[in-house]
């Protein structure tokens, strides 16, 4: 008999106190004795080579311990598999001060090490790097005729490229009745999150370190740092117990850990390096990309033919792919598809997984040729959908695990008031204010990992679960203690989750949505294994009064093992723990997907968006009044995490349709707004009325908790309803993002 | 970031004094927009002089000709919610309060808004070719992204804007600045304050080196009863403009007996044309009338390749801006459109 | 925390080797002693003119709940209370502050009981991964002080100098407004 009293429940984040008096410790957080301050110099030119080095200036300051450039850094691993970390796509991995090669501009080529930081930023501005530039690129539209296929390697397994071409897409939209044939482009985009990438690195001796730093995985950064500078595995422990977001920056080591550690072996002292506001355009960021494509439907609105090309930016060393060209037929049934996927090599550093890569690059293509479909057919928008509507998955033909699209339509539609709508473009006002309601559908792969927990019940009879897991804000921590707490049947205080830590069992890197699954369903199986241990504890105990009870027949609740039928017949976990000689009682569990049952089955989140905007008739500014989002993504473990996690992506949606890009100017090949003044992220005032919305969805087939994740898919359908609710404002179709809104003055 | 030396002044003169002891030396009060360039190595001073401690420049005065007298040293914050900028000068509270962030506008203070350096993107670049900060080296932004830049104004050296919300609408009010320096204490009228790039984009502004704004004068005439302050830009909070409008008028009914109308985001100083002012008098304040004052204001100016926009957005600006003069009372929040 | 003796008397040797002459070109400045009251507590602190007020709270002081987020006033991170104010500690120099009372996010909860904010920030989800968070509840402190936000779109417009990147928006506002509305603000 399953108790799950906190599965379900809103419970606030355990690490609120923590959050809210500042005591919750960040990378650049930790005071260590006798400090270092590393500080880095980045290339100024885009492309070319570095001829000459002069660091005299700087070291003549006092208090710079240390100039580190490619011609005098320690020695370091050679192959460039040593640098791979789990995340690395096919390619030659960029290396830290390894040559005097520039491969994009501020490309770390120097790091200065002083006593203060202040001294380390002075020195780095006198460090003197004479280069000899080449012409460079950095336009993915300006490059079409560089487009390749992408080179495939291990981290593309969970990228494929686009499927096979299916019947004959050219005959059959030549033949079509209904088409649409737009082009959609975005420009580049930076995950910055407030925290600044960091790394304390603090030097234990005997070749050991213990490592703050700011990622998404701490034993791929462990392993990274391992591989490269060559230490034991267990000589190195990287901690993440707070994260200041991520969004896909931290999946792979960044540079600042190069070189902090670096230093640190180099110096045999304790070293951080903090990069700044500017330096943290230099590495990941989502690609700028171009996409075509072509839509048709017969006279009743079904789709028959799709093509949908993707031209992506990579670096000019590794080949970064996203699924951006293969989703509408995941969505749709459609019998005649073509499917390319491109990428654009640039001069630029590799792009990274930014929140939900690929998927709201592709939808906000896809639900705007839908919603163009939807006027040239003269349907509503929301019926295209329907007409569409996909029982099983359409690529495949198998059957979902679940799918709850039809509920999200239903209830966000409803609660939106879509019925509403008056679909002649520009015909609702408001004051002197056009009013626009759009629409559009999301979807996003359920992924899970394999996970390695530890259960722990200490000494004091509470529960203690252990994994390398992180939490970047997405609410991990709370969420694990709750499942663990209902698997154990204790309540949430006598849960203990250790993680942030590369020293606890293994988890993957924290992206993709996959976290709940992953890490909860490993939890499952950890406590299942724990009980199983402690029952047979208590079949061992000498005067055990459930001796000879029935394991059916027993209940963990409330610390205690007691008889279903009559829990007065009980044992205290403190009792169990007096049994085992006072130790604690220990299991490990490996927790992995259901490959062979689930291979089947097809499974997706999905979600739909419905989003009401202003556009001032005369001066054209937008403003999203409301938004709801309504997602089916399996059990939703916490119900107010899970509405955070929804609702700050629909306001990342708002943020990408209408204000961030990381503009690059081609005449000097780099960023020239790379900083929060001029990157644009909304305020507080942006942002106005955002509901969201959980359409029940039991999930029996997924996984033991049936739970799918919510990291992503509350961000991806909102850039195209947000689009297509400026088109029924104004009548104008912007299909390149960020919509600037003085493209809507005449 | 290099290092420098650091002297606490007690009085202007001092001040002054100690300035001029050193050719890169800066006074300090605020210091949100000094830091700020310091910091990305965009100015080198050997001295900072905190000039935060002076006595005299500290208060909102009134003065015997019936105008209002603001210490160079009060906070935009404090200005902005003085009781008496906020009957009298209404206009010029909103503007303030469009600008940067309540956190900023509490550090700021009135002198230090004249003397910011503009947001171009190439001016904030230590690396890129840029005239106002390494005479000579270029322009990178006539050719480059230019999305925020001057439609007005501008020179082949330069086509950088100035930032400020708050002197957008001291321009309207036709405000009076007052220095002193090495060689005594002098006044300067508003319009004359900034500079347009020329060939000296450099110079921001007239002040010479080792001068030091003192107080800034508001003269009678507030605009209390019909004024708007409109900003447009691309969030709906702490960024700056694309284009802003500050417009008071004094209407007798329906028809304008005085109008001041100035621009801010579109030129290298806040932009005022008397001529359309003019134009208006005698006139009833309807859209039409306000733009054929705006196509005045708007004569001779020049869209690059990201910023054409601006023209249109500007003169659509100014007839909303006048209509919205005559609502006061629907001023919005972060100078928002309204009406 | 561990700040060993050693550490003091490392910090010292070093400043005091930049208060030598120097044989070199690149002079330092002087020392300047420089005295801030933070969080009632009053410390005498010898730095450097260059060093901000938000690195000598962080590396000097050892009070990390105060974020670095840009250092350069664009994000509202590094938000504290000066004699009452919320100001930017990224944009000032520590010297500049001499004589000041500093109220960052350690002295906001008062003992053990938090402030009603800092409840209500709880309470309302109002912060994912937490690193904006100082900086919100130090402003939404100075927001109150200032008194001039009546309504929800006032506040939204005074608190744009704090951003949040995880998108907590609504839940931020909602918790100031609730203690706001509540009274239960001095």
């Amino acid at each position: 008999m399953a108790i799950k009293p906190n599965i379900g429940q809103p419970l606030n984040r355990l690490e609120g106190r923590q959050k809210v008096t500042g005591s919750a410790k960040y990378a650049a957080d930790y005071h260590v004795p006798q400090l270092l301050y590393g500080y880095v110099v980045n290339s100024t030119i885009t492309k070319g080579k570095i001829v000459r080095v002069d660091t005299s200036a700087a070291k003549a300051l006092p208090g710079v311990v240390e100039v580190l450039t490619h011609e005098n850094r320690p020695g370091l691993a050679w192959f460039d598999l040593q640098y791979a970390d789990m995340d690395a796509p096919p390619g030659t991995v960029f290396k830290p001060l390894h040559d005097n090669k520039i491969r994009f501009n501020g490309q770390p080529v120097a790091l200065v090490v002083a006593e203060e930081f202040e001294i380390a930023r002075y020195a780095a501005s006198l460090v003197q790097l004479d280069y000899e530039e080449e012409p460079f690129v950095t336009s993915v539209e300006a490059n079409l005729s560089k487009a390749r296929p992408a080179k495939k390697g291990i981290a593309t397994a969970l990228k494929p490229p686009p499927p096979a071409p299916t019947g004959n897409f050219e005959k059959a939209y030549e033949a079509a009745p209904f088409k649409v044939d737009a082009e959609y482009y975005h420009g580049n985009e930076h995950h910055n999150p407030m925290e600044l990438f960091a790394t304390t690195t603090v030097y234990e001796g005997n070749g050991k370190l213990t490592i703050y730093d700011k990622t998404q995985g701490t034993i791929n950064n462990q392993l990274f740092v391992a591989n490269v500078f060559g230490l034991r595995y267990k000589d190195v422990r990287v901690l993440a117990p707070y994260v200041g977001g991520a969004f896909g920056s931290g999946l792979r080591p960044q540079y600042q850990l190069f070189l902090s550690v670096m230093a640190a072996l180099h110096l045999k002292r304790n070293v951080r390096v903090v990069l700044d506001r500017h330096q943290m355009f230099t590495l990941a960021h989502r690609p700028q990309n171009l996409q075509q494509l072509q839509f048709a439907t017969d006279e009743n609105g079904k789709l028959t033919a799709a093509r949908h090309a993707a031209f992506v930016e990579t670096s000019s060393y590794e080949d970064y792919t996203e699924v951006i060209s293969s989703w509408s037929h995941r969505l749709y049934p459609i019998s005649n598809t073509r499917f390319e996927y491109k990428v654009v090599p640039l001069d630029l550093s590799t792009p990274t997984d930014m929140r939900a890569p690929g998927g709201v690059t592709a939808m906000h293509a896809i639900e705007c040729t839908m919603d163009q479909l939807a006027y040239k057919l003269g349907i509503d928008p929301l019926e295209l959908r329907l007409r569409n509507y996909a029982e099983v998955d359409p690529s495949t033909e198998k059957p979902f695990t679940s799918k709850a699209l039809r509920e999200c339509y239903r209830q966000a539609a409803d609660s939106f008031g879509w019925s509403n709508r008056n679909p002649e473009p520009g015909s609702m006002t408001r004051g002197n204010k056009l009013v626009g309601y759009g629409m559009a559908t999301g979807v996003w792969d359920a992924y899970q990992f394999p996970s390695r927990i530890e259960a722990i019940l200490t000494k004091e009879g509470k529960l203690m679960i252990n994994n390398a897991v992180t939490d970047i804000g997405t609410g991990t921590f709370t969420v694990m203690t709750q499942i663990a707490a209902d698997e154990l049947g204790l309540p949430i205080e006598d849960v203990i989750f250790g993680y942030g830590d590369s020293k606890k069992p293994f988890s993957m890197f924290q992206g993709g949505s996959s976290m709940t699954s992953s890490t909860g369903v490993a939890i499952v199986m950890a406590a299942k294994a724990l009980k199983k241990k402690l029952l047979e504890k208590v079949k061992e105990m000498s005067d055990s009064p459930l001796a000879d009870a029935d394991e059916k027949d027993l209940v963990f609740r409330n610390g205690r093992i007691a008889l279903v039928n009559e829990p007065s017949v009980h044992i205290n976990f403190q009792e169990i723990v007096a049994a085992n000689k006072g130790q604690a009682i220990k299991t490990t569990k490996m927790g992995k997907p259901h490959l062979l049952k689930l291979r089947k089955y097809s499974k997706m989140t999905h979600s739909a968006s419905f989003v009401e905007v202003e556009v001032d008739k005369d001066l054209k500014t937008i403003t999203v009044t409301r938004a709801v989002t309504a997602v089916a993504a399996g059990k939703i473990i916490n119900p107010r995490t899970a509405h955070s996690q929804i609702s700050g992506s629909m306001v990342w949606g708002i943020s990408k349709a209408l204000q961030e890009e990381s503009v690059i100017d081609e005449n000097l090949g780099k960023y020239v707004n790379a900083n929060l003044a001029e990157y644009h992220i909304p305020t507080h005032a942006d942002v106005h009325q955002l509901e969201v919305i959980f359409a029940e969805e039991r999930d029996e087939l997924i996984n033991e908790l049936g739970v799918k994740g919510v990291g992503e898919i509350g961000l991806v359908a909102m850039p195209a309803a947000i689009a297509n609710a400026v088109f029924h404002a104004t009548g104008k179709r912007i299909n390149k993002l960020p919509i600037h809104f003085d493209e809507l003055l005449e | 970031m290099n290092s420098f030396a650091f002297l606490r002044a007690e009085t202007a003169s001092e001040a002054v004094k100690a300035l001029n002891t050193k050719a890169q030396a800066a006074f300090i009060a605020g210091g949100t927009n000094l830091i700020d360039i310091w910091k990305y190595n965009l100015t080198h001073p050997e001295l900072l002089v905190d000039i935060n401690r002076l006595a005299d420049c500290r208060a909102i005065i009134e003065k015997a000709d019936g105008g209002l007298r603001l210490g160079a040293l009060v906070t935009n914050a404090d200005t902005a919610y003085h009781p008496l900028i906020e009957s009298r000068y209404p206009l010029l509270s909103k503007a303030i309060l469009a600008g940067a962030s309540a956190q900023i506008r509490n550090m700021a203070t009135d002198g230090g808004n004249l003397l910011q350096r503009t947001r171009c993107y190439y001016f904030y670049d230590a690396n890129a070719p840029c005239n106002k900060r390494v005479s000579g080296s270029g322009c990178a932004a006539i050719n480059g992204y230019n999305r925020i830049h001057a439609i007005l104004g501008a020179s082949e050296h330069c086509i950088a804007v100035f930032p400020s919300d708050m002197c957008v609408a001291l321009a309207a009010l036709a405000a009076v600045v007052n220095v002193t320096g090495p060689n005594g204490d002098r006044n300067i009228a508003f319009a004359d304050f900034h500079r347009l790039p020329g060939d000296q984009p450099e110079r921001d502004n007239n002040l010479q080196y080792g001068e030091l704004i003192t107080s800034i004068d508001l003269p009678v005439k507030g605009f209390e009863q019909n004024y708007s302050y409109l900003k447009l830009r691309d969030r709906q909070s702490y960024a700056f403009a694309l284009v802003s409008v500050a417009t008071g008028l004094e209407l007798d009914g329906d028809v304008i007996t005085e109008a001041r109308i100035a621009l801010g985001g579109v030129a290298h100083k806040p932009w005022r044309a008397k001529e359309a002012e003019e134009l208006l008098k005698g006139k009833p304040a309807t859209p039409e009338n306000f733009a054929k004052a705006a196509a005045v204001i708007l004569q001779g100016a020049k869209g690059y390749k990201h910023n054409s926009f601006k023209i249109e957005l500007a003169k659509r600006a100014i007839i909303r801006n006048g209509m919205m003069a005559l609502h006061p009372q629907s001023q919005r929040p972060g100078a928002q459109p309204s009406l | 925390m561990f700040i060993a003796s050693d550490d003091i008397f490392h910090k010292v040797w070093i400043l005091a080797k930049t208060l030598n002459p120097m044989e070199n070109e690149h002079q330092f400045n002087e020392l300047q002693t420089v005295r801030l009251k933070v969080n009632g507590e009053q410390h005498e602190l010898l730095l450097l003119p260059w060093v901000s007020l938000l690195d000598a709270l962080r590396e000097h002081l050892d009070l990390t709940g105060t974020k670095k987020g840009c250092d350069h006033g664009q994000c509202g991170a590094c938000t504290v209370l000066c004699d009452g104010k919320r100001i930017l500690s990224c944009l000032t120099l520590a010297v500049l502050k001499e004589g000041a009372e500093i109220t960052t996010i350690e002295g906001v909860v008062r003992g053990n009981q938090l402030h009603p904010l800092q409840q209500a920030f709880i309470d309302h989800d109002a912060f994912q991964c937490g690193y904006c968070t100082p900086g919100q509840i130090c402003s939404a402190i100075g927001l109150f002080k200032e008194g001039k936000a009546k309504t929800r779109e006032d506040v939204k417009e005074l608190m744009s100098g704090n951003l949040c990147r995880c998108g907590a928006n609504i839940g931020i506002i909602d918790a100031i407004m609730e203690v706001k509305d509540g009274g239960m603000y001095e």
